[in-house]
Formats: C-alpha cells, sequence, structure tokens
C-alpha cells in the first residue's frame, strides 16, 4: 500500500465539515470575546454602549493599590502553590510507586480533594482556620503555641488559602508523577543499585531526570491555575482582609460587580499578556530539556 | 528478612496514617459535624456528637428556601449532561479530523485550540457576546460556554487517543463503499468509547463543580447552580454550620458515588490527559 496520502485523498474521507462545530463555538464563545478584549479595555463601557478611554484603564490598574496588588498576589499564589505541588508531588508519587501495600487506597485518599468543589474546600477550611475555635488552633494550643488569625490577619491570609489550595490539588500532581515513574524501566534502578548507587542517588540521578515531562506538565498546570485562581479565593476571603488576598481573577470580579467594565476587561487582557509572555516561554522551555524515556 | 518486613509494616502505618490524618480529618469533620445540631456544630469541634441529629439537618438543609437546593441540584445536572453530550459529538469530530487531515485548516484549528488550554477566556466580552446572541442568563447559553472552554481539553484527548487507531481502518470502509459521515459515525466513533468515558467522567465533575462560570453567566435565583446555592448558604447560614455542612455533604455525594465506581479510570484519565499534552 502506499504510503504517501495526498491532500485529495484526505480530504475524501476527513471531512472538514467536521470541525464546523468545534470552529463556530469555540470560536464564538472563546476567540471571538478573547479579540474583542482588547478593545473593551480601553473603553468605559456597560453591555449596551461604550466610549473611548485609551489607555486609562491599564494606567488606573497599574497606579491604583487596590487594584495592582491583585498582580502581585497572583504571581505568589501561582508560584508557590506551582513549588509546593511540584514538590509534595514528587515525594508523595516516590511513596506511592515504593512497596508499601497501601498504595492503592493511599493514592485514592491523597486524590479525592480534587473532586469535591473548590467552594466546599473553601466553606471547610475556612471553618478549620477559625480563629478562636478552629481546629488548627487548637492543635496549635496543645503544642503549647498561639493562636494564629490564619484568614484575618493580613500577612498571613493569602498563606493559608494557597495552602488549602496545596491540599485540595497536590492528588494531581501526584497522579501525574505516578504515572511518569511506573514507565521508568526498573532495570534502570536495578543496574544503578548493583553498581552500588544509594537510594537517594537513584532519585535524583534516575527518577528525577527521567520523570521530567510528567514534572513540566505539573509545573505548567499549577502555574497556569495558579495564575488564574478566583473560587478558592472568593470562597474563603473574599479578597479581604482589606485587599490582602486580591488576585487578578478577584479584582476582575469585583470590578465587574461595581460596574467597572472597562477596568474588569483590562483586568483580563492583562491576565492573558502575563500568561502568554511567561507560560509559553515556560513551556518552550520546559519542553526543549525533556529527556527521552 | 523479618527486619525487613518489620520496616515495611511500619512505613506502611505510617504513609496512611499521614494520609488519614492530612486528608481525612478535614472530611470527618465535615460529615460529622453535618450531624450535630446547631450548638454543637457551633464549636467546629471534630469531637464524637452528644446527640445526633442526622434526619432533621438533612431534611432542613433540603427542604431550605423551598427546596432550593433540589432546584439547583437539577439545573446543574441538566447543564453537565447536556454540556458533556455536547463536548463528546462536537470535540470527537474535530479530533478525529485533526489527528488524521494534515492541512492548513486542521493545522491552524489545532494551533487554536492548543493555546486555548493556557490563555484565561475574556469574561465579560463573551456576556457581551451571548448577550447579543439572546443567550445570557440562559441555561442552553450556559450549556454553550461550558462546551467552548472544555473544547481544548477534549479534543486533545480524543486527538492523542486518534493516534492509537490505524488509518487503514478508515480506508478500508472507504474502499466498502462508506460515506465520510458513516465512516466516523458507524466505525470510528465505537472505536472511541474508552476515551469518550474518559472524557465523560473528568468533565461531568468539573462542570459540576463549576463556580466561577455560572457566577457570570447565569446570575440571578431563577437558573440558580448547585455551587452558587453552596456560595449562597455561606452567607445565610453563618451561624448553622449542621446545615451548610449537611448541604456540602449532599452536594458531595454525587462525586463521591463516581468517585468509587470510577477510581481508576479518573485517576488514569487526570493523568494521561495531563502527560499527552
Amino acid at each position: 500500500m502506499m504510503k504517501g496520502r495526498s491532500v485529495k485523498k484526505q480530504k475524501s474521507i476527513y471531512s472538514g465539515w467536521f470541525l464546523a462545530p468545534v470552529i463556530i463555538i469555540f470560536g464564538g464563545l472563546f476567540l471571538l470575546p478573547t479579540v474583542i478584549s482588547f478593545f473593551f479595555s480601553m473603553t468605559v463601557w456597560d453591555l449596551t454602549s461604550w466610549t473611548w478611554a485609551g489607555l486609562d484603564n491599564f494606567i488606573q490598574f497599574f497606579s491604583e493599590y487596590s487594584l495592582r496588588i491583585g498582580i502581585k498576589n497572583t504571581f505568589i499564589y501561582a508560584i508557590l502553590t506551582c513549588v509546593l505541588k511540584v514538590v509534595f508531588g514528587l515525594l508523595l508519587a516516590v511513596i506511592l510507586t515504593s512497596k508499601i501495600r497501601t498504595k492503592n487506597l493511599v493514592r485514592s485518599i491523597v486524590f479525592f480533594p480534587n473532586l469535591i468543589s473548590t467552594v466546599a474546600v473553601g466553606i471547610i477550611f475556612s471553618a478549620l482556620m477559625h480563629p478562636s475555635k478552629g481546629l488548627f488552633n487548637e492543635i496549635l494550643g496543645l503544642a503549647g503555641l498561639p493562636a494564629i488569625d490564619w484568614l484575618g490577619n493580613r500577612d498571613i491570609a493569602l498563606y493559608s488559602v494557597i495552602l488549602t489550595d496545596v491540599w485540595k490539588g497536590v492528588g494531581v500532581a501526584t497522579v501525574i508523577y505516578i504515572a511518569g515513574i511506573t514507565a521508568i524501566p526498573r532495570d534502570y534502578y536495578e543496574a544503578a543499585s548493583l553498581d552500588g548507587a544509594t537510594t537517594i542517588q537513584q532519585f535524583f540521578r534516575i527518577t528525577i531526570p527521567l520523570c521530567r515531562s510528567s514534572m513540566n506538565s505539573v509545573i505548567i498546570l499549577s502555574f497556569i491555575g495558579g495564575m488564574r485562581t478566583f473560587d478558592l479565593i472568593w470562597s474563603m476571603t473574599g479578597g479581604g482582609p482589606g485587599f490582602a488576598t486580591d488576585t487578578l481573577a478577584s479584582v476582575i470580579y469585583k470590578q465587574y460587580a461595581a460596574g467597572f467594565y472597562g477596568l474588569s476587561t483590562a483586568g483580563n487582557v492583562i491576565m492573558f499578556v502575563l500568561i502568554a509572555v511567561i507560560a509559553f516561554p515556560l513551556f518552550n522551555y520546559l519542553t526543549s530539556k525533556e529527556v527521552e524515556v | 528478612m523479618r527486619g525487613k518486613k518489620l520496616r515495611l509494616l511500619l512505613a506502611d502505618i505510617v504513609v496512611l496514617g499521614a494520609a488519614l490524618l492530612i486528608f481525612g480529618v478535614p472530611l470527618y469533620f465535615l460529615v460529622i459535624n453535618s450531624f450535630k445540631d446547631q450548638k454543637a456544630a457551633r464549636q467546629l469541634s471534630i469531637s464524637w456528637p452528644e446527640s445526633f441529629h442526622i434526619a432533621e439537618n438533612y431534611f432542613e438543609a433540603f427542604s431550605n428556601q423551598h427546596y432550593m437546593i433540589v432546584r439547583a441540584f437539577f439545573n446543574s445536572v441538566v447543564i453537565t449532561l447536556f454540556s458533556v453530550a455536547g463536548l463528546l459529538l462536537v470535540c470527537s469530530m474535530a479530533g478525529y479530523v485533526i489527528q488524521r487531515r494534515k492541512d492548513r485548516l486542521t493545522k491552524v484549528v489545532n494551533t487554536l485550540i492548543l493555546t486555548g488550554l493556557m490563555i484565561p477566556p475574556a469574561i465579560l466580552p463573551t456576556i457581551w457576546v451571548m448577550q447579543n446572541i439572546g443567550l445570557y442568563k440562559t441555561i442552553p447559553g450556559m450549556v454553550l460556554v461550558e462546551i467552548a472552554l472544555g473544547i481544548p481539553f477534549t479534543t486533545m484527548l480524543f486527538r492523542g487517543y486518534m493516534g492509537a487507531i490505524p488509518r487503514e481502518i478508515e480506508e478500508a470502509a472507504r474502499i466498502d463503499g462508506c460515506g465520510r459521515l458513516r465512516i466516523f459515525t458507524s466505525v470510528i466513533a465505537p472505536l472511541l468509547t474508552p476515551i469518550a468515558s474518559t472524557v465523560t467522567i473528568l468533565q461531568s465533575v468539573t462542570i459540576f463543580n463549576d463556580f466561577t462560570n455560572p457566577l457570570y453567566f447565569l446570575p440571578g435565583n431563577d437558573n440558580v447552580t448547585i455551587q452558587l446555592t453552596l456560595y449562597n448558604f455561606m452567607g445565610k447560614f453563618a451561624s448553622k454550620y449542621n446545615l451548610l455542612f449537611a448541604d456540602i455533604v449532599l452536594v458531595t455525594i454525587p462525586m463521591l458515588l463516581l468517585f468509587l465506581f470510577f477510581n481508576k479510570k479518573i485517576i488514569e484519565g487526570m493523568a494521561a490527559g495531563a502527560v499527552k499534552g
């Protein structure tokens, strides 16, 4: 049989019309809004009429503290959740691919929080972090430590939400790593231990380099997820106290709820640009360093 | 030899214990407090209830605000069902053609869809588009948005799966006189069942648990969804933790059932989808 398949022959079997629904829905409700967001971010508008405002929205975004802090918090949130998931996910995955017998059960336990809605997780952890009655502070009290105002203290609240995010999301990182680690041939480890390599050496010289592509997926997924985070913040702190936990997405929602549609759209465009400028090069850089197993 | 066995057993206990402590306790806390009366639940402790109020709490959670949770549950199920059905239909066709045909059209569509995996949706302009076509604040509109947002990930899964199906199957069907539509519906579609079930489970969880999109695209009490209800209850039941937690348990039960039945499929799908991207 001929291996060269001409375009004409491809078309005779694979109809371009099959793409029509995706093009219409994705084009109309995702790409088109993305394109026009650049226009509306430079206006003052209310869904029915608009007036041109040039770069005013962006200037305001970067000059007002209550808006600007969202950008800073978004970065703290994205980077910290990403790093913590990359590290703890890997550790959990290594434990769960070892000889432990309860690994399937533990894997399910670690993964289950992903199926609980984010709002529900937010409510549960708000209760656990209650300043006077919460379980977290009771444990600190038992250990003789002073209570912490987990969600009420400006300097701590963002990190409390980050901790909750990691609790909920580390299971996904773990199962991605497990898929990567189980794909590494066992012989590598056997050969290494015959040559006298310690478990720690095997971890750094075999496991980490060879589960690189899993690690990259975890990095990209959690970084982008972190940049876009909204529902956990919103259900735990609503951006407060003050603006201490506002992220880009919560600022976008607040401006929308307050009727400042132009400002809200500008926030959306800023998020778009930040992700495009950081995530795409990051993705290319990471995939260029992958090793074939 | 015996020392090694003992060490392994010890590791087993430590790992399981730590997992239960870190991931189990918050869930135990949730469930146990949904069994207590209002006063006891307000203590927010993990102690065993002095008296159980399961039936009354759960009935109250159910019937509160004229069975709002039932209505919300119904809406969420409808949105989830139609969105998942739409995604299966639309993305299986697209993934099939994108994987098989390599020309300008498919390459452009593929690239655009892949960028959709990363970039955030532009929310207010989407509302603007929906208002102009009369779909804003409607359930069909919500379904279309969920489909649009699910297209990148789902198409990618189907495209990846198509890679493992030999082309000769379609070419043989072609020679046997099948039309382009028939080849897909009666030859290819049945072969896609495994990935379709992965998609169904993953997207059901995502869409059922979605909070942000209904918040923007389905405001108001007419078409309230389950996650919005939960959020509203959080404000209303600020001191009635027993009811609030009973609501959360009710809302989480469908996911728990799904997990009990499809545990392996969910976890493997999650990993496969992420890695093959």
